[in-house]
């Protein structure tokens, strides 16, 4: 069991905020945390990671990392990090920057098997793609065997189809390891596929806490369908108003009264649902 | 034309390209250490540091010149402590001359190294103390390795630069044949006596060197300038 309390005043976008999270996360659980920008989130991590100091206590399987007498150096903490920029030491090759955490090549070969990377274990980190740099990196934290894998929006940076692959290879690697892990994440879709359990961080305070369907569908009552998106335009077509909203990559045009378009602005959040329709899947 | 070459007397760039070499070698030690807590720290102390260790780049060499040389005489403590514990006049001296050096050329030194270090991507210096590595070997084994044209740029510049001043060397060292004469020196002497010959042949030698020296140094860094590291 890692159990965390912690407080920080923080200087964020909107002016001084008190971070004041109290946790329990349970071994090989995987956490999602989620929030705005400017929530906490990155503030979290470090502070799990010993990269930021915080009042407070940290206690990991029954090691204490942080309590009010002294705070354990990153250096002696057993966790792996992700960056949302890799990260990685540009003077190494792959499998040097594996090596370099432990001399274990056992572990380093399979990781490398596993993330198909075997055949560019040579080669410098500048001479890859995102993705693979990004997996070398994943790599590279596991290769610790850590306590606690923490994750900083680690697939924001890459393509969808990337971060679908890439999504996959963490699900196997921690069903392999077990190794309990934090993610921070903007991406329900990842959460939904990734996580066991999801954290919903505002303004330095948890506010939601529960398992991922729970959380992330956001549909209520009748509703079949509800996404959020841009209203990007609306445009009056003869007598009705058609407004484009933009729903993750795609753009739809929705049918809306006189009265709502005079309501509606151009720039604003807005949620489409649909309540009596079957739907079709092509 | 060529008799004047048979005449001519080296020692004197001997002399500087030792002072530079020597130089070099101490300025690198002091300021990697120097360098790394000014890329590091976020303490007040660190604009007081800035403001001392580029003092060098403005004042005028006489300046700098003349209070080393008061500090170095038997006027002042340090002086006579040298005087009396390691049997060193360090006014007029070759020993002098390389301390002296050292204030003078510091910022040449510290200056890249510490935009060197601040160059690099903080959370891959983060992710090596995560890594379980110490301060000392993140810097050896990641930080330095990933700042190669910073390591090249300060140590060169400040060897060139040791072996082109002038005035706080005349003031300090004075101008002793093989033990303070230096190459700037020597061209100086030539021009008071109005060799003009040895003059031209010594600057020459002078702007050539300096050239290749420069001409290499930003070479070397436009051919490694796409390597990241850097962000």
């Amino acid at each position: 069991m890692i159990n965390i309390d912690i407080n920080k005043k923080l200087h964020g976008s909107l002016g001084e905020m008190d971070l004041s999270v109290k946790l329990n996360i349970k071994e090989g659980e995987f956490v999602a945390l989620w929030g705005k920008s400017g929530s906490g989130k990155t503030t979290l991590l470090r502070i799990l990671a010993g990269l930021e100091e915080a009042e407070g206590s940290v206690d990991v399987f029954g090691e204490s990392w942080l309590n009010s007498k002294k705070s354990l150096a990153p250096q002696k903490r057993e966790i792996g990090y992700i960056f949302q920029d890799y990260a990685l030491f540009p003077n190494m090759s792959v499998e040097e920057n594996l090596l370099f955490v432990a001399k274990d090549r056992v572990l380093a070969k399979h990781l490398l098997e596993v993330t198909e990377l075997t055949d560019l274990s040579k080669r410098l980190p500048n001479t890859l793609s995102g993705g693979q740099q990004q997996r070398v990196s994943i790599c590279r934290a596991l290769m610790k065997r850590p306590k606690l894998l923490l994750m900083d929006e680690p697939l924001s940076a890459l393509d969808p189809s990337m971060r679908t692959k890439l999504q996959n290879e963490i699900l196997k690697l921690h069903k392999e390891f077990n190794t309990t892990t934090i993610m921070v994440s903007h991406d329900p879709s990842e959460m939904y596929r990734l996580a066991s359990r999801v954290l919903v961080l505002e303004q330095g305070e948890l506010v939601a806490d529960g398992e991922p369907k729970d959380i992330l569908l956001k549909t209520q009552g009748s509703q079949k369908f509800s996404f959020e998106g841009e209203l990007l335009d609306i445009r009056k077509v003869d007598v009705i108003f058609v407004a484009i909203v933009s729903i993750g990559q795609q753009l739809v045009e929705v049918v809306v009264s006189s009265l709502e378009a005079k309501e509606l602005r151009v720039g604003q959040s807005v949620r489409v649902s649909t309540k009596s329709f079957a739907p079709m899947i092509l | 034309m060529f008799e004047i070459f048979k005449t001519l007397e080296f020692t004197p760039f001997l002399l500087s390209f030792k002072l530079a070499s020597i130089t070099t070698l101490i300025l690198f030690m002091v300021s990697l250490p120097l360098a790394w807590y000014l890329s590091q720290t976020k303490s007040k102390l660190k604009a007081f540091i800035e403001a001392i260790t580029a003092l060098p780049i403005v004042l005028p060499p006489s300046v700098l010149g003349f209070y080393i040389l008061w500090a170095f005489s038997q006027n002042s403590l340090l002086g006579v402590f040298f005087e009396d514990t390691f049997g060193i006049s360090l006014a007029f001296s070759f020993t002098g001359l390389v301390v002296a050096s050292c204030f003078y050329s510091l910022p040449f030194m510290v200056q890249p190294l510490q935009g060197g270090f601040e160059a690099l991507n903080k959370n891959m210096l983060e992710a090596s103390y995560i890594s379980g590595k110490s301060k000392l070997e993140t810097i050896f084994r990641v930080a330095l390795p990933n700042m190669k044209p910073a390591l090249l740029t300060a140590t060169i510049v400040t060897f060139a630069h040791t072996v082109g001043e002038f005035g706080v060397v005349l003031m300090v060292g004075g101008s002793i044949p093989n033990e303070t004469k230096v190459a700037s020196v020597a061209i100086y002497e030539m021009v008071e006596v109005m060799d003009y010959d040895s003059a031209h042949i010594y600057s020459l030698l002078m702007l050539m060197m300096s050239f290749m020296v420069l001409l290499s140094v930003y070479m070397f860094n436009q051919k490694h300038s796409h390597r990241v590291g850097i962000r």
